[in-house]
C-alpha cells in the first residue's frame, strides 16, 4: 500500500500523544467494532428491523478524522455511518434506539440505519444518496464562512462517491470559494461489488485535489494516529482559510456491503492481506509497546464497552415505539 | 410452461431479447460483477458470462450513465437501463426528461431513443431515500412511457414489448415483489410468481388488465397495491361485495377503455396508490375518469393513498403510512354502501 504523507508530517507513533488520550481513541475504535458486531448479531437474529451497511475494518477512519473535531464542528455521513456517529459522540443508546425504530432514537425513529445523525452534536443525519453530502457539506462551510464563524464540517463519502457529478459540483465550489470542509474519502476499494479498478482510470483519489487546486493526500486508513495527524492537519488549515484539503483514507470493509452480502466478489488473498492490517490489532500493538499500557488495560476497556452495549440492548428493546400521532409530525418547521 | 418469480420472469426477458437482438445491452451499478448480485435484486444474475461485453457495469454516476443510453439508443443501440433504487432516477433525471423524452419532438420526428430504464420502489424497512414510489415524477413527461409490473408474467411481456418499442419506456418494478422465497428475499415480500409460456410473447405497454371481475365496486392499483386490492376483494366478497380489480399497469398513457368499461358496470371506484396522495397519480387517473367516463360513477371517486410525508424507518410507522389491506377494504365497503 502507497501511504504518502504532507511535508514535515508527524510520524504516526505513539510518542508525542499522552497515554490518556491513547486510550481514548482505543476505546472509541473497539466501541465501534464491538457496537458493530451486536448490531451484525441483532440483525440477522431477526429482531432488528430494516437493513444495514456497517463499517467493520474502517473504525480507524471515522475516529481519527472526528478526535481532530472540537465539538463545534460538524460531519456528514453516508449510509455507512453507524461508525462516524459513534465518533462524533452519539450514544450507544440513541443509535440503538434508532435502529429499533424508538422515539428515543436520535432521528426519532424516523431516519433508521441509513440516517443517524444528531445535530446537537454536530452530525447530520446520513444521506444515503451516494455523493449526495458533498454539495451539502460545502454549502454548510459556506454558511461558516459567510457568518465568519471558526467551523469546520468534515465531509464523509466512499470511494464510489468520486465518480458523481454531485463529487465534481460540490468540490469544485468548495475549491473556488476556500470553503472550511474536509473531504474525507474513505476509500475500502470497492463501491457496493464493484472494485474501483474497474470504475476508474487513476485510483489515486487524493490526486483529485490537485486538479481543483487545493491539496489532497493519501493516508493509510487502518493506522489511527495516521488519520488523526492528517485530520488535525487538514482542520487547521480550514480553520485558516486555506480549506478545503481531500483526505484519502485507504480501509477496507471487512463485512458485506449491507445485509446478508457474502462478498463473494473480493478476493480471498486481497480479505485476508487486509485482515492482518486491521486497525484495532495494529493500534493494540502500537498501544502495547508502550512502558504505561499493558493487555490488561485493554482487555478492562473491552468489558467496560461489552457492558455497556448490552445494557443498551436491553434497554433499545423496551424503548417507546411511535404513535400514529407521530407519523405526520415533523414535515415542516 | 414453468412457474417464475418476477426477477427470474425479468431475467429471461432479458437474455432472449440480447439472444435476439444484437443491438441489445444493459448498463447499471453492480449489475454483471462476478460474484456480485446481478444488479441489487438479482435480476441480471448471471447474463455476464452468457453476454460477455454486454453487460456494463458502471461508476455510480445515475446521470452518466443514463445519458450514456440515451446516447447509444440515439446511435441505434437498444439498452436496458437499471437504476439499482427507484429513488436515484432523481439523478438522472435531467437526461430522462430533457434529452430521452424530447429528442423526438425536437428533432421534429427524426431520432428515435429505444432505450428501457427499470426501477425498483417502494417502502421496504430503508428509510424515507430508498423508499419512494417514484412514478409519480415520470407519468406526467411528455415523450416517456410509463409502466409498472406486478406480475412475473407482465414483467416478462411488458419488458420485451419495452425493449422493441421505439421510444423510451420507464418499467416501475416493487421491491417486495421480485421474490417472496430464497436468499433476497424481503419481510412482507408477496408472491408475484406467474405460468410463464415457454413461446415469445409480449404485453401491451398501453393496457390495463381486469385481475378479478365484480360488478358493486372497482378498485383500481398497481405494484403491490394490485396486489393488496386483490386481497381486499377476496375480503369484501365475504361480506357479499363483489369487487373488481383491475391492475392499471400502463401508467402513461393510461387505458381508460378497460376502466371505463369497469366503472360503467360498477359506477363507484376505488382508487389504490402506495405514493402520497397529493400529486399522485391516482390524481391523474380521477381526473381521467371524470372526463372519460365521468357520468356512470354514482358516486365520488375516493382515493387511498400514503399521507403527505416521506417514508419513515420505524416499521410502526411505515405499515401505518403505507396503504394496506384494511384500508382498501373500509374504503371499498363504505363506497359500495353509498
Ligand atoms: C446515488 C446513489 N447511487 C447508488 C446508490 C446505491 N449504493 C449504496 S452504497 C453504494 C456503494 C457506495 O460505495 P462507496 O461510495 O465506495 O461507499 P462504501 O459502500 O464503500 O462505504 C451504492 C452503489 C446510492 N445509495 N446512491
Ligand atoms: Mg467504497
Amino acid at each position: 500500500m502507497k501511504t504518502t504523507s504532507a511535508p514535515g508530517a508527524a510520524p504516526a507513533t505513539a510518542t508525542h500523544r499522552d497515554r490518556a488520550s491513547l486510550l481514548g481513541l482505543y476505546e472509541r475504535i473497539v466501541l465501534i467494532r464491538e457496537f458493530e458486531e451486536r448490531v451484525k448479531f441483532l440483525f440477522l437474529e431477526g429482531t432488528m428491523p430494516g437493513t444495514i451497511h456497517q463499517c467493520q475494518g474502517q473504525e480507524a477512519t471515522a475516529v481519527g478524522v472526528c478526535s481532530a473535531l472540537q465539538p463545534g464542528d460538524y460531519i456528514t455521513s453516508t449510509f455507512r455511518g453507524h461508525g462516524h456517529a459513534l465518533a462524533k459522540g452519539l450514544s450507544v443508546q440513541e443509535l440503538l434506539d434508532e435502529l429499533f425504530g424508538a422515539t428515543t432514537g436520535c432521528c426519532k425513529g424516523k431516519g433508521g440505519s441509513m440516517h443517524m445523525g444528531n445535530m446537537d452534536k454536530g452530525m447530520v443525519p446520513g444521506i444515503a444518496i451516494v455523493a449526495g453530502g458533498i454539495p451539502l457539506a460545502a454549502g454548510m462551510a459556506l454558511a461558516f464562512k459567510m457568518q465568519k464563524k471558526p467551523q469546520v464540517v468534515a465531509c464523509f463519502f466512499g470511494d464510489g462517491a468520486v465518480a458523481e457529478g454531485a463529487f465534481h459540483e460540490g468540490v469544485n465550489m468548495a475549491a473556488i470559494w476556500n470553503l472550511p470542509v474536509v473531504l474525507v474519502c474513505e476509500n475500502n476499494l470497492y463501491g457496493a461489488s464493484t472494485h474501483i479498478g474497474k470504475v476508474m482510470k487513476n485510483p489515486k483519489i487524493s490526486d483529485r485535489a490537485a486538479s481543483y487546486g487545493f491539496r489532497g493526500e493519501t493516508v493509510d486508513g487502518n493506522d489511527v494516529l495516521a488519520v488523526l495527524a492528517a485530520a488535525e492537519r487538514a482542520v487547521a488549515e480550514c480553520r485558516a482559510g486555506k480549506g478545503p484539503v481531500l483526505l484519502e483514507l485507504l480501509t477496507y470493509r471487512r463485512t458485506g456491503h449491507s445485509r446478508r452480502d457474502a462478498c463473494h466478489y473480493q478476493p480471498k488473498d486481497e480479505r485476508e492481506a487486509w485482515f492482518a492490517r486491521d486497525p484495532i490489532t495494529r493500534f493494540a500493538e502500537v498501544l502495547l509497546a508502550r512502558p504505561d499500557v499493558k493487555q490488561a488495560d485493554l482487555d478492562a476497556i473491552k468489558a467496560k464497552i461489552d457492558a455497556e452495549i448490552q445494557t443498551a440492548v436491553v434497554n433499545a428493546q423496551k424503548a417507546p415505539q411511535p404513535t400514529l400521532a407521530n407519523l405526520t409530525e415533523d414535515v415542516f418547521a | 410452461m414453468k412457474r417464475q418469480g418476477i426477477a427470474e420472469a425479468l431475467r429471461d426477458g432479458i437474455a432472449e431479447e440480447m439472444m435476439r437482438d444484437s443491438s441489445v445491452f444493459c448498463i447499471g451499478e453492480d449489475i454483471g460483477v462476478p460474484g456480485g448480485w446481478g444488479g441489487a435484486f438479482t435480476v441480471t444474475l448471471g447474463l455476464s458470462e452468457k453476454f460477455p461485453g454486454r453487460i456494463i457495469d458502471t461508476p455510480i454516476a445515475e446521470l452518466g450513465f443514463t445519458g450514456m443510453a440515451v446516447g447509444a439508443a440515439m446511435m441505434g443501440m437498444r439498452p436496458i437501463a437499471d437504476m439499482q433504487y427507484g429513488d436515484f432516477l432523481f439523478l438522472a433525471s435531467d437526461q430522462l426528461i430533457n434529452n430521452a423524452a424530447k429528442m423526438r419532438y425536437m428533432s421534429g420526428g427524426t431520432i428515435k431513443v429505444p432505450m428501457v430504464m427499470r426501477a425498483p420502489i417502494g417502502a421496504t424497512g430503508r428509510g424515507s431515500q430508498h423508499a419512494q414510489s417514484m412514478e409519480r415524477y415520470f407519468t406526467g413527461v411528455p415523450g416517456l412511457k410509463v409502466v409498472a409490473v406486478s406480475t412475473a408474467y407482465d414483467a416478462k411481456g411488458m419488458l420485451k414489448a419495452a425493449v422493441r418499442d421505439d421510444n423510451p419506456v420507464m418499467i416501475f418494478e416493487h421491491k417486495l415483489l421480485y421474490g417472496s422465497k430464497g436468499a433476497r428475499a424481503e419481510p412482507g415480500a408477496v408472491d408475484a410468481t406467474s405460468d410463464i409460456p415457454d413461446e415469445d410473447y409480449v404485453v401491451p405497454l398501453d393496457r390495463a388488465v381486469v385481475r378479478r371481475e365484480g360488478k358493486h365496486v372497482t378498485i383500481l392499483g398497481w405494484l403491490l397495491m394490485a396486489h393488496f386490492a386483490a386481497q381486499a376483494a377476496e375480503q369484501l366478497a365475504q361480506e357479499g361485495i363483489e369487487a373488481e380489480v383491475i391492475d392499471v399497469r400502463s401508467l402513461s398513457p393510461i387505458d381508460y377503455e378497460t376502466i371505463g368499461a369497469s366503472l360503467r358496470k360498477t359506477g363507484r371506484v376505488v382508487i389504490v396508490e402506495e405514493g402520497p396522495k397529493t400529486g399522485g397519480v391516482s390524481a391523474e387517473i380521477a381526473a381521467g375518469i371524470m372526463e372519460h367516463c365521468g357520468d356512470s360513477l354514482q358516486a365520488p371517486v375516493v382515493r387511498v393513498a400514503s399521507p403527505d410525508v416521506p417514508v419513515p424507518f420505524s416499521p410502526i410507522l411505515e405499515n401505518a403510512y403505507r396503504p394496506d389491506v384494511a384500508r382498501i377494504v373500509a374504503a371499498a365497503r363504505s363506497l359500495a354502501q353509498m
